[in-house]
């Protein structure tokens, strides 16, 4: 676990002379914290080393304002320079001659393929008529794996299977696109290393021949220091338009991006937060930098805590409540609701301030997780009937399920109590004023 | 932009130009410590290690009477290569049927090195299957079925979508049943941080378990290469969920140093058995901890 830049530079500061302007000292002090942040983070060493010269220009002389604690005051600064460093998000090219071309480009197993899909359900969903191409004919079933996705979210494609070269792939699933009506042809290749020549002729190839409104390298958001180095050779070599971060729904810090970004001066579009084929989203500096920084990130926790209530659940809860038909199964969504919430110790983590708070909260959610998934395992040992008429489990059958949960009958019996309580108060509710649900949890 | 550009390659080249330098002899100095810090940040090692290592090495210097930088670089080799255990064979002797149960990330080359794992294997005349316990990921059983073939090792399928552990079950008793000695146990990728993908994994490892005596007998994690400090939080979550009892690194014939795999052994104590070298079935060797010491002072990208 990091100590977030705030709670660092607190330290710091507590130490030194508070009032007035920021003199030289206070900035040298306070940036060495900034850069072990950076560094982290997986930021590169050369551009965090800019940066922190960047950073120390705009710093030195500056008023500390009334509001603010000097240790505030650099946050401030360094957040600000962080965010314009990152760019304003990119935004795809899509004005001009259709079909447009975007062409997904990177390493090996960055999520160029998932991505492909991603991009190309938004764009549906934008109105645009996409069609997938699958030009990776490298990787064993990288083909299969396009057409899977395709057919899933019913999206044309076009696929030559794997003999064909690449290039001739591309322009010849453009032309079959193009005759279909497509506006936007979204070109998945396969993942390459940047030091690749002979793969690297492959993509200028393609480049050449389907002549794409937008190149776009799909990262990994754990990248080490190399980002650098993989970005410039892509950049160098294919010329980018643009960035997509994926696997953002993991715990890197994601610094990589500003590398990235840096060295190829071009957009970071979008970001890849989870495995599902609608969740891409367009790329948010601040939140980017909070993240970066570590300095808690409140804008996430109540996208988070929005998305994991799924609307349409909610109302077919309220309607069974109010038939009186809550049962096992929908208490346990209910609690896997929670779940996906993140654990209590993540949540903190995105509450500025919290970080001292952290080593208590793990242990308290240990417990918590260890609890929820008791309760999950007996659940889940119970038949679907038992699940939707817990009255059926007799003393027999609750030591079948104790034996399949690895519980005891005891804890079968404190849950189907509580259940029963919640039951009861639902039925209250129900008749009357009806809350929301994920409150009543709280 | 541009400007910064050359500026990073120009830094590029001066900066392996004082190691080359440095390792010409010249006294040690202020910048040396540079440069020595700047490499191991480079090549992942990250801020707790590299300050460590800096700390140890300049209590070297003091006490063995170091001056030129040459002495320093060979003193520091030596320091890595003390961090790093020799790998021990995997466990897979001494009974009927050994399971290897496989974890990672998404995209870090789980697939692919069982692959080559089973290659080897079987080169060593061992009688391997491998179980198809990615249920999710389009078309994953696909891939795993090719590599297979490559392999010339049977693949134990189940449906897309359907229950990883019920795969698992499933493949066990084909093992059995078809005499095998080596069990390989693929799975989905899965972000540490995801808890209920968490916790399947360790449903599939609790069916081995329960299906095996003393199953998995090795669960491997599979780091992809490229990977920056998340490399250690990965770790230390697998090895919370599931135990693992050694590492395979991925993609190390990227510019990418690895350098993240010190912490980890430090932290861990887990040895790692291979590094990816490629996407051919021939490319996973032994991890060799002087090789991979040395890799970390050569210029991996002639640019
Ligand atoms: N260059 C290189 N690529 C690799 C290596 N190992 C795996 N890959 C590639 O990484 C990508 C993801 O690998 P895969 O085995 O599907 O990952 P999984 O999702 O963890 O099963 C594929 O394109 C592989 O070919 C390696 O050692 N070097
Ligand atoms: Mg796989």
């Amino acid at each position: 676990m990091f100590e977030s830049l705030s709670d660092r530079l607190q330290n710091v500061f507590d130490q030194l002379s508070r009032k007035g302007k920021l003199t030289e000292t206070d900035v040298d002090t306070a940036l060495r914290e900034v850069r072990l942040a950076l560094l982290e983070a997986d930021v590169n060493l050369k551009v965090a080393k800019d940066f922190i010269r960047r950073v120390k220009e705009r710093a030195i002389g500056v008023e500390v304002q009334k509001s603010l604690k000097p240790s505030q005051q650099v946050i401030k600064i360094v957040h600000e320079e962080l965010i314009d460093t990152l760019g304003a998000p990119g935004r795809l090219n899509l004005d001009g001659p259709t079909p447009r071309v975007i062409m997904l480009v990177g390493l090996q197993g960055s999520g160029k393929t998932t991505t492909a899909a991603k991009l190309a359900l938004s764009l549906r969903q934008d109105g645009r008529r996409p069609w997938l191409v699958a030009g990776d004919t490298y990787r064993p079933a990288a083909v299969d794996q396009l057409v899977t996705l395709a057919k899933q979210l019913n999206l044309p494609y076009y696929e030559e299977g794997t003999e064909a070269s690449p290039p001739d792939i591309c322009e010849r699933g453009l032309q079959a696109a193009k005759e279909a009506g497509a506006t936007v042809v979204l070109l998945d290749t396969a993942g390459r290393l940047q030091i690749d020549d002979d793969m690297m002729h492959e993509l200028q190839a393609i480049r050449d021949r389907t002549k794409p409104a937008d190149i776009l390298l799909v990262a990994d958001a754990m990248t080490g220091q190399e980002a650098v180095r993989i970005a410039d050779g892509f950049n160098q070599q294919v010329g980018l338009t643009g960035l997509i971060l994926t696997k953002v729904d993991g715990d890197a810090r994601g610094g990589a991006a500003i590398s990235m970004r840096e060295v190829t001066g071009v957009p970071i579009k979008y970001m890849g937060i989870g495995e599902k084929l609608d969740a891409l989203e367009l790329f948010h500096p601040d939140r980017l930098a909070s993240r970066i920084l570590g300095m808690g990130d409140m804008l996430t926790l109540i996208e988070r805590a929005e998305q994991a209530f799924d609307e349409r659940e909610a109302e077919e809860l309220q309607r069974k409540l109010l038939k009186n038909q809550f049962t096992l199964e929908d208490f346990l969504k209910q609690l896997q609701q929670i779940k996906r919430l993140g654990s209590i110790g993540q949540i903190l983590d995105m509450l500025p301030g919290m970080g001292r708070l952290r080593q208590q909260v793990d242990i308290d959610n240990e417990s918590a997780q260890a609890q929820l998934k008791k309760v999950e395992a007996i659940i889940y040992s119970m038949t679907p009937a038992e699940r939707r008429n817990p009255k059926r489990l007799n003393a027999s059958r609750k030591r079948r399920v104790a034996a399949g949960s690895g519980t005891t009958v005891q804890d079968i019996n404190v849950l189907l109590k509580q259940f029963r309580e919640m039951q009861r108060m639902m039925k209250m509710v129900g008749r009357g004023q009806m809350p929301k649900i994920p409150g009543m949890f709280r | 932009m541009a400007s910064l550009r050359k500026g990073l390659s120009r830094t590029r080249q001066s900066f392996f130009g004082r190691i080359a330098q440095a390792l010409g002899a010249t006294e040690i100095n202020d910048d040396t410590w540079d440069d020595v810090e700047e490499l191991l940040i480079q090549a992942d090692v990250g801020v707790p290690t590299t300050m460590q290592l800096i700390g140890q090495m300049q209590g070297r210097v003091r006490r063995e009477g170091i001056t030129r930088s040459d002495q320093l670089i060979e003193a520091l080799k030596d320091e890595l290569r003390g961090l790093l255990k020799a790998p021990t064979p995997l466990n897979l002797s001494g009974r009927v049927l050994s399971v290897v149960l496989v974890a990672g990330v998404n995209g870090s080359g789980k697939t692919t090195s069982i692959g080559k794992m089973a290659y080897r294997m079987k080169l060593n005349n061992r009688r391997v299957m491998i179980a198809a316990g990615d249920t999710f990921r389009a078309a994953a059983i696909d891939q795993l079925k090719l590599w297979g073939e490559r392999a010339d090792v049977p693949v134990i399928a189940g449906m897309p979508n359907s229950d990883p552990a019920a795969v698992v079950y499933d493949a066990v008793s084909a093992a059995h049943a078809r005499k095998m000695e080596v069990l390989i146990v693929d799975t989905a990728g899965r972000l540490h941080s995801n808890f209920n993908l968490m916790a399947e994994l360790v449903k599939v490892r609790d069916v081995l378990r329960k299906v095996v005596p003393d199953a998995p007998h090795e669960t491997l994690l599979v780091l992809d290469g490229t990977t920056g400090q998340n490399a250690l939080t990965q770790a230390k979550k697998f090895q919370e969920a599931i135990d693992i009892t050694g590492v395979v690194v991925t993609k190390l014939d990227s510019t990418a140093k690895g350098g993240m795999l010190f912490a980890i052994q430090q932290e861990l104590d887990l040895p790692i058995h291979y590094i990816g070298i490629g996407e051919s079935i021939y490319d996973l060797v032994f991890f060799n901890p002087a090789t991979f010491v040395d890799s970390l002072f050569e210029n991996g990208n002639e640019e």
